[in-house]
């Protein structure tokens, strides 16, 4: 069974008086453990399906079945739940809580899920061992570099133990060779974990990292196919 | 999120954001100190006033003759004395809300003690006296009824008699000259301080009634059984205007006398002089406490304010939240205990500094104060509501944003 299942989805926001069309109709199935990298210009509308993707907005019309859930049709309460349990989010700008240790940021996820602190505590330092953060638990992201803080950000992603991780430009921010570092821990847990990876970049070099690159254009799929990824250095 | 978490990081928030939490509090220390010293100074000066009349007596009323009338010379209230020992008795007996009854035979007199002399008002009455004006001796004893039927030679005197005649000398057991006539000094009365009109309640003798009569005045005929005015103890002060309607109309068919008649007697009840003065200290009370009030709720407003700006200057950070699972009830649990906190630590140092204020004012002012545990809980409850009331509207707010949105906000 797929993790993803999108049918038909169609997206329209309302903007003054103009209807934009953002999604048009948008029919796509994610395995378990695929590595798919969501391109195309802006206006594509590959944010809007990533939004719908990470259960932060609701499709128009259409189905969207996460984990054999439809999702399309949950409450804002019930989205937050989903998000909490089966989605990790990795974003261009880090989005870290500022003044907040590295460690307190990974355990935010699961202190919404309201697990006891011990496990907590043990998760979240496995969590940052993985990504090879485990001597800067106690630092602020404002005392890590941008690769670090990525790298923090991942970790908050994969201490649920979330089948999903959405990574929305992660490599925005960062040096050619930062980069490559972060991917590199991307294609990693994907491999290792199993994780699967929904990546949105309309970097084509980052873009050679995934398996299968999934193009939006005037919110349709363009096209869709297959690549033998880029092995990271 | 357990409240616990909630609560520390609300205590983590403050600590990252020390200035701004301090000012946001400061609206309620102010206004909750302010409520504190208010309430203090209010109630402090109700209780002087309830003292004061406590002092007067308890439920006390006074029973006056009608007044004389001489070849066309009005004299005013009480001066026919046309109140008799038979009154007495008779208001003792018949009127069931009357605890107790003590005649009055009054006048003014040099006092002398060895080289001292003093003018000083002679109260003649009876030991029941002491009951009706809630009054105790200090040293020595009262005359007794013995006392009374024979009319002995004595007396009790008040504080400030003493300090005027004897100063550090003992009195009990002495003899005092009281115009031509010499007694003994049996006792001395506990200080009572003045009374509502300033007057001072210590400067006097008392004596049996009969013994003002008769060795003072010498009185025959008539004036030999009359005294210028009954005081009274009702049984409580519910009984006082009942009892005021009662031994009026006793009096009046006694006296044989109606309403607006020269001769017609009058009875006052002194309680009522109490309630009105009463009435006045909880209105000003009243007025303080709402004073106080008004600067909570524009503290409260203060903190609405802040914590407004605060959900605005922090959406990226709800955004953050929400994004990993918090749910809208989480936002709200959290903002929302951010202002409880503030409002709570702000409102328990308000209660310290209101405290504090309250005894400097106090000393200062020589103002009583009186603080119980109702004003504080009073305050308490105040500020605590303050702080739900009003940072509801901002958790609230920040509870709805939208997650897309506000990870977007820059």
């Amino acid at each position: 069974m797929s993790l993803i299942v999108a049918r038909e989805l169609v997206k329209d926001y309302v903007m003054g008086d103009v209807v934009v069309n953002a999604l048009r109709g948008v029919s796509l199935e994610i395995g378990r453990g695929e590595f798919v990298a969501v391109m195309g210009p802006s206006g594509s509308g590959k944010s809007t399906f990533m939004n719908l993707c990470g259960c932060l907005d609701r499709p128009t019309s259409g189905t969207y079945e996460l984990d054999g859930v439809d999702v399309s049709a949950l409450d804002r309460d019930q989205r937050a739940e989903i998000r909490n349990q089966k989605i990790g989010f990795v974003f261009q700008g880090f989005n870290l809580l500022a003044r907040t240790s590295a460690r307190d940021n990974v355990e935010l996820p699961l202190t919404y899920a309201g697990m006891p602190t011990r496990e907590r505590k043990a998760r979240a330092a496995a969590a940052l061992d993985a990504v090879g953060l485990a001597d800067r638990a106690g630092h602020l992201p404002n005392q890590l570099s941008g690769g670090q803080q990525q790298r923090v950000a991942i970790a908050r992603a994969l201490v649920t133990d979330a089948p999903l991780l959405l990574a929305d430009e992660p490599t925005g921010n960062l040096d050619s060779k930062t980069s490559d570092e972060v991917m590199g821990l991307l294609v990693q847990l994907n491999e290792e974990r199993g994780m699967t990876i929904v990546l949105v970049t309309h970097e084509p070099d980052i873009a050679l990292y995934a398996r299968r690159v999934v193009a939006f254009r005037d919110g349709h799929i363009e096209r869709d196919e297959i690549q033998t990824p880029r092995v990271p250095a | 999120m357990t409240l616990w978490a909630l609560f520390r990081l609300a205590l983590v928030g403050f600590s990252r954001h020390r200035m701004r939490a301090l000012l946001t509090a400061l609206g309620i220390i102010i206004g909750v100190g302010a409520f504190i010293t208010m309430v203090a100074l209010g109630s402090g000066a109700s209780a002087k006033v309830t003292q004061q009349i406590a002092s007067m007596g308890s439920n006390m009323l006074v029973a006056f003759g009608g007044s004389s009338n001489a070849g066309g010379v009005r004299g005013g209230t009480g001066s026919s004395a046309s109140l008799t020992d038979d009154d007495v008795d008779a208001i003792a007996r018949t009127v069931q809300t009357v605890r107790w009854v003590a005649p009055m035979v009054q006048t003014q007199a040099q006092v002398v003690y060895g080289g001292a002399n003093w003018a000083t008002s002679i109260s003649g009455t009876t030991p029941d006296y002491l009951d009706v004006r809630s009054w105790g001796v200090d040293s020595g004893a009262f005359f007794t009824a013995q006392d009374i039927l024979a009319a002995n030679k004595v007396c009790v005197v008040g504080q400030t008699v003493v300090d005027q005649l004897f100063g550090e000398e003992d009195p009990v057991g002495q003899f005092v000259r009281v115009r031509s006539l010499s007694c003994q000094v049996l006792g001395v009365l506990t200080r009572k301080g003045q009374n509502q009109m300033g007057q001072d309640q210590d400067d006097v003798v008392l004596m049996p009634y009969t013994t003002v009569r008769r060795k003072l005045f010498n009185a025959g005929g008539a004036a030999a059984n009359a005294v210028s005015r009954i005081l009274m103890s009702a049984t409580s002060a519910g009984t006082t205007g009942q009892t005021q309607q009662q031994v009026l109309a006793l009096l009046r068919q006694r006296h044989r006398t109606t309403e607006g008649d020269p001769a017609d007697p009058s009875v006052r009840d002194l309680s009522e002089f109490a309630k009105v003065a009463e009435e006045t200290t909880r209105t000003t009370t009243l007025l303080l406490a709402s004073i106080a009030a008004v600067s909570l709720i524009v503290g409260g407003i203060g903190i609405m304010n802040i914590m407004l700006v605060s959900v605005t200057e922090r959406t990226r950070e709800i955004g953050i939240r929400l994004a990993v699972g918090a749910r809208g009830r989480d936002i709200l649990a959290q903002f929302l205990l951010e202002a409880i906190v503030l409002t709570a630590v702000g409102g328990a140092v308000g209660m310290v500094l209101g405290t504090v204020a309250s005894r400097i004012l106090s000393a200062a002012m020589e103002w009583p104060t009186l603080l119980g545990w109702q004003s504080y809980a009073l305050g308490f409850t105040f500020s605590s509501v303050v702080g739900v009331v009003f940072g509801f509207y901002p958790a609230w707010r920040a509870s709805r944003l939208d997650p897309i949105e506000a990870l977007r906000y820059e």
